[in-house]
């Protein structure tokens, strides 16, 4: 016999289940704290938590960075609207799911040579386009061959770099011909830039048309204004539950909030985090917070003056309060970060690396080792990076002077940050988003020959070792690499990261999900729309 | 009658070539901005190479003057040429828009200019009162305020407190004409507060200026109302001052409408060219800012053609 207590709690868990207030982790947590059994708890998060998803209703979506220039161009994706878009008409070879796994989309199964350096992808035979047409291993390799070659304008062109050759085996097989091994191949085939399009006569990717192969049709589209789409009946995945989903591009935090509380919206992408915990109370509306792996960096030079000495990097890195942070800039809604750029949201995640925290007293013992007391260093920064971008600025040059460090803060003007200020200044403040993997994100601004190497950083382990991580098909292996990779850029790179900044979003309480979010984008990795449904 | 339409001319004449001068500005302006159009769309992501292969397909290798003057080829002729960042043209970018911002203004100024100039009448009438304080007050309130400010607090009585309008004027096709004024009607409500005060102070002081005249004494001599010497005989020698005013703040209502517009979400013009801005997207910010230009050409011209149709002592100038 249960307690009749702890009865009650596993009904109000039930409930908070079913309404999607609540993780299945945490679901799982507080059910064995209430004196159930794994397996009795699975069971109920399976049958009775998880109410069926219901078809039919259209989902009004208010999504922010709308703008009237946002384009069909997949190479020129860059606005978190063109992103939600992407993964509601087009779709994806592959996928990552709520639990944080790599699933299929338009491909269904995938394998890696003993090298990993030839990947082949099976097709889902079902998936069509919504102009009528199969899509066929010549679509694949048109769409990825649109992202590479010299006068390719995307942006994700250096995702490709590695890629050889692309072939079509069959009508429903594509191998990828890579230089060296990239273990991580699938998990690239989520980065945004990389939909699946439909083939010209001439073999080029036909963009211009809207066509895709996702969930939802593309029936209008007003950039910056509005979208609306219906249901792709023959669309070859699971979910696409709403009948049709109007979406509203709202740039305004607050008219979006508001849009949210008089329902005019039934989910919103991107909430403040400093009106997070008054939402929070409202009856109709539940806010949703996801950890993610986006933050905000501050890379020195480390070929410049004074960062040229890797005590003067370690000493800058303790002499900031990461926790004060996480409070007063993201309102708790964060994480601390350790100086890796490799969070717990990605694959592979080291979680037993000490945790660096405030040591003015070290850091100063540090500068007088390399002989750099009262050192004064500049960092730039700007209000569009990120929110409290200048903020976070401020305050760390506060943390930093009872460690002797006068830290002078540069305010540089939102407009032409990225061409003028990084990577061209010492120290600036970078916003970086969600990187499905550590590679990647390692490649991308880390590596030493990398075009984005923001930080100047030379390590040749590092690097030695990101190579043979990329190639390294054995996890446990690869997960020990990625280990000792974190612990180099802690101690010797040349970047500071004070913080994982968390997703924050929300719904309208009538709107049922599986309760697990992805930490890949906001609004369930942008596949809220395929992935959620109306509960009444 | 042949004096205005020459005059009229003259006037479109000279707005041409003001037009004409204040494209070249804007067009150097734009220039002068830090970065560069292919920079601008392509972000954080950009590289070299994608730079370089960006700028040859948008023809920025060319030197600005030689840009300018195609444009302004096709502008002559209402070809502003096509949006740099979604190739779509200009026209079916802007058009849509423009009429939005149109039919905004419009119904703002509809409720707007009969509230201000009743209330300019009335406060003029009942100068010094309490009523004349309380009104001026309210409206010099209302006009401080700045315009995000006004449209959130309605937003937090009228939709949120009391679910009356919708706080999102988001259009869609397909609806009434009735719906398309109940979901506008909390952004020309927020327009209405700001330009309300200035018509209607504007309004008063010019007939109390006229109340010291002397054929207004004459009027009260003979024992005609209050109101009837204000409405019949200080009203008409007060248009001009009056038409001037309304004149400009209708140029607001179309031109200076932006923030209101992302309060309420309402696809107008202004949002339309603070996004060509920021993508350094030439064309669309060049076409903006001529109908803005035009449009306070225009309302000036007709504000004059007004005043000197009010005035017969304008119309035949010795």
């Amino acid at each position: 016999m249960k307690h009749p207590k702890n009865q009650e709690m596993i009904d109000r868990l039930a409930d908070a289940a079913r309404t999607g207030r609540i993780s299945r982790r945490s679901f799982m947590r507080h059910s064995l704290a209430a004196g159930m059994t794994v397996s009795a708890a699975t069971g109920l998060w399976t049958a009775k938590a998880q109410a069926e998803p219901k078809r039919g209703g259209t989902f009004r979506l208010a999504q922010h960075d709308g703008n009237s220039g946002d384009s069909h161009d997949p190479g020129l994706y860059e606005s978190n609207a063109e992103i939600l878009l992407a993964h509601t008409f087009r779709a994806f070879l592959t996928q990552i799911m709520p639990d944080g796994t790599l699933a299929g989309d338009v491909a269904t199964e995938w394998s890696a040579s003993e090298d990993a350096s030839e990947w082949t992808f099976k097709l889902n035979p079902k998936a069509t386009f919504h102009s009528g047409g199969k899509v066929t291993a010549e679509d694949v390799v048109a769409s990825m061959n649109f992202h590479r070659g010299d006068d390719s304008t995307s942006t994700a062109k250096a995702l490709m770099t590695g890629v050889k050759d692309i072939i079509a085996e069959d009508e429903q097989t594509v191998t990828f011909k890579m230089e060296s091994g990239n273990a991580d191949l699938p998990w690239l085939m989520t980065d945004y830039h990389l939909v699946i399009l439909p083939r010209n006569e001439d073999g080029t990717a036909n963009w211009q048309s809207g066509d895709g192969c996702g969930p939802y049709r593309l029936d209008t589209w007003e950039p910056g204004r509005l979208a609306s789409l219906t249901r792709h009946e023959d669309w070859h995945g699971e979910g696409a539950y709403f009948d049709a989903v109007e979406v509203i591009f709202i740039n305004d935090p607050n008219a979006r909030q508001t849009a949210l509380v008089t329902g005019d919206a039934d989910a919103t992408s991107w909430l403040e985090n400093k009106t997070m915990a008054l939402l929070e109370r409202h009856p109709d509306v539940d806010v949703i917070n996801v950890p993610s792996a986006q933050t905000v960096t501050m890379p020195m030079f480390c070929d410049h003056e004074p960062f040229t000495d890797v005590d003067v990097r370690n000493a800058l890195k303790l002499s900031i309060k990461r926790e004060e942070m996480v409070d007063t800039i993201l309102f708790g809604a964060g994480s601390v970060a350790n100086d890796f750029h490799h969070s717990p949201a990605m694959p592979y995640y080291p979680d037993d690396i000490e945790q660096r925290t405030y040591d003015p007293d070290k850091a100063k013992s540090l500068l007088k080792k390399a002989g750099k007391e009262n050192l004064s260093v500049t960092l730039h920064s700007a209000d569009s990076i990120a929110t409290g971008a200048v903020d976070v600025a401020i305050l760390y040059a506060e943390h930093a002077k009872a460690a002797g460090i006068d830290i002078k803060v540069q305010r540089e003007p939102n407009d032409g940050y990225w061409s003028d200020v990084w990577l061209k200044k010492p120290w600036c403040m970078v916003a970086w988003g969600a990187r499905p993997t550590p590679d990647v994100m390692y490649s991308l601004a880390y590596k030493s020959d990398a075009a984005w190497n923001e930080s100047h950083w030379q390590n040749e382990e590092f690097n030695k070792l990101l190579a043979q991580a990329k190639s390294e098909l054995d996890d446990s292996l690869r997960a020990e690499m990625y280990r000792d990779m974190a612990i180099l850029a802690k101690d010797d790179g040349g970047t500071v990261i004070p913080y994982w900044m968390n997703f924050v979003y929300g719904k309208r309480k009538n709107v049922g999900t599986t309760g697990e979010y992805t930490n890949a984008w906001q609004l369930d990795g942008y596949r809220a729309c395929s992935r959620w449904w109306f509960e009444s | 009658m042949g004096d205005i339409l020459g005059l009229v001319a003259k006037r479109l004449g000279l707005g041409l070539v003001i037009l004409f001068i204040i494209s070249i500005i804007i067009f150097f302006m734009v220039e002068l901005l830090p970065g560069d159009i292919a920079e601008a769309v392509l972000g954080q992501g950009a590289t070299e190479e994608n730079l370089k292969a960006l700028r040859e397909q948008m023809g920025l290798n060319d030197p600005a003057i030689i840009r300018y003057l195609g444009w302004l080829k096709g502008a002559v002729v209402f070809d502003f040429g096509r949006s740099i960042v979604t190739q779509e043209p200009v026209i079916s970018v802007i058009g849509e828009r423009f009429v939005n911002t149109l039919f905004l203004a419009t119904y703002a100024a509809v409720i707007a200019v009969p509230i201000a100039i009743t209330l300019g009448v009335i406060v003029a009438l009942l100068r010094n009162t309490i009523f004349d304080r309380v009104v001026n007050v309210l409206t010099l309130t209302s006009i401080s305020s700045p315009e995000f400010f006004l449209g959130y607090i309605l937003i937090l009585y009228f939709s949120v407190k009391w679910s009356m309008f919708p706080a999102i004027a988001s259009l869609s096709d397909g609806m009434s004409f009735w719906e398309l004024l109940e979901r506008t009607f909390l952004p020309a409500l927020t327009l209405v507060l700001v330009v309300v005060a200035h018509m209607m102070r504007m309004t008063r002081a010019a007939i109390i200026n006229l109340l010291a005249s002397p054929y207004i004494e004459m009027a009260r001599l003979k024992g005609t109302p209050p109101w009837k010497v204000i409405v019949k005989h200080a009203l008409p020698n007060a248009w001009a001052p009056i038409i001037n005013v309304v004149a400009l703040n209708l140029a607001y209502l179309i031109t200076g409408v932006v923030l209101v517009e992302v309060v309420f979400v309402y696809p107008g013009i202004g949002q339309a060219l603070v996004d060509a801005v920021s993508k350094r997207d030439f064309p669309v910010v060049q076409a903006c800012c001529l109908i803005f230009a035009a449009t306070f050409i225009l309302l000036n011209l007709a504000a004059d053609v007004g005043a000197i149709l009010t005035n017969p002592r304008l119309r035949h100038p010795k």
